[in-house]
């Protein structure tokens, strides 16, 4: 593909790197990226994935632009607020960059669904914000064959993982099996989130993602980074495949997807 | 037996395995991953994991906010 001259100069930070270049920028420009939710992490993945230039951005959430969003859902701005978090993401990415088109899913994500949405993408995040969906979210990336960068957060403490269970590597279930039982993990009205905790995981997502579509570097595939934004410390532990993992083992008893209970609080991450 | 659990040590009978641990420490297995010397130890794998002198285990929240 030729770049326009606009593209040479927006891109030249990227172009310039031996790692990335012209090719890489390219392929940068052909990715589709699908992210889940447009929240705490999805707003700054979704930002820094559209300024360097993914071709074609997928977001779905069905929720609307809350004013206690705000305080870490960055993509979104006051005057958005009432208005559908997708259509307020597509506007900011709009405004940013117009190499990128974005398919903005104001939909809840289902069994039903959820499969025919992630198939036209090559990449996924999780920025969701209950287990139920995420549970959904890793089950879908593995009936699809798609790799499935994953953020979490809770306080002051976020996860990032990469999951690959169809390349032989761990699926999300191979680390957590099921969601926590109802009650288990602590009510969300008593939770909170620092704000820009969201920033450093949601931005780590679209790095791992970047890399996965230039296939660059070291994929956390296999591994998973914990962050502890008191200690300010990070943490890289290895997570291996369960070999009687009910979604991606020989064993698997999962053979298509379920839908687990509601989330069990309603807090908007 | 010595080990270390989140950082602090315990003492914890010989011939423990990671679900006995979480039975001594009163963890429920569910929500959590059990990290033993910087390696996931599979929810499959507890009751067939038998700890070490000295072995070094981490208790990791599953945590779900977006």
């Amino acid at each position: 593909m030729d770049f326009t001259d606009e593209q040479v100069e927006r891109y030249s930070r990227h172009i310039i790197l031996p790692e990335v270049g012209g090719k890489g920028q390219e392929k940068l420009l052909n990715a589709k990226v699908f992210i889940l939710g447009a929240g705490g992490l999805g707003s700054p993945a979704l930002m820094y994935l559209a300024a360097a230039g993914v071709g074609t951005i997928g977001v779905a959430d069905a929720d609307v632009v809350d004013l206690s969003n705000l305080q870490r859902q960055i993509i979104h701005n006051n005057s958005r607020i009432g208005q559908a978090k997708v259509e307020s993401a597509k506007q900011t990415i709009n405004e940013m960059n117009p190499d990128v088109k974005v398919n903005a899913i104001n939909e809840r994500l289902t069994v039903d669904n959820i499969r025919e949405v992630l198939r036209d993408y090559d990449v996924l995040l999780d920025g969701s914000d209950n287990f139920p969906t995420r549970f959904l979210m890793n089950d879908a990336a593995y009936f699809e064959n798609k790799p499935l960068i994953s953020g979490s957060m809770f306080r002051f403490e976020g996860q990032v993982a990469t999951f690959k269970g169809n390349e032989g590597l761990p699926c999300y279930r191979c680390l957590y099996p099921e969601p926590p039982p109802k009650g288990m993990v602590p009510s969300c009205g008593e939770a909170g989130v620092l704000g820009a905790l969201a920033g450093v995981i949601g931005v780590l997502q679209a790095v791992e993602a970047i890399k996965e579509i230039l296939s660059i570097g070291d994929s956390l595939a296999g591994q998973l980074l914990i962050f502890d934004s008191l200690k300010m410390v990070f943490r890289k532990v290895r997570v291996m495949k369960d070999p009687e993992c009910a979604l991606c083992s020989p064993t698997a008893t999962i053979k298509e997807l379920t839908a687990y209970e509601e989330a069990v609080c309603d807090l908007r991450f | 037996m010595d080990i270390t659990v989140n950082g602090k040590a315990k003492d914890i009978p010989y011939g423990s395995t990671i679900e006995t641990l979480l039975m001594i420490l009163d963890i429920s297995p569910n929500g959590i991953a059990v990290e033993m010397n910087k390696q996931v130890i599979p929810k499959t794998r507890h009751n067939v994991t038998f700890l070490r002198d000295e072995d070094d285990i981490e208790i990791i929240q599953m945590v779900g906010g977006g």
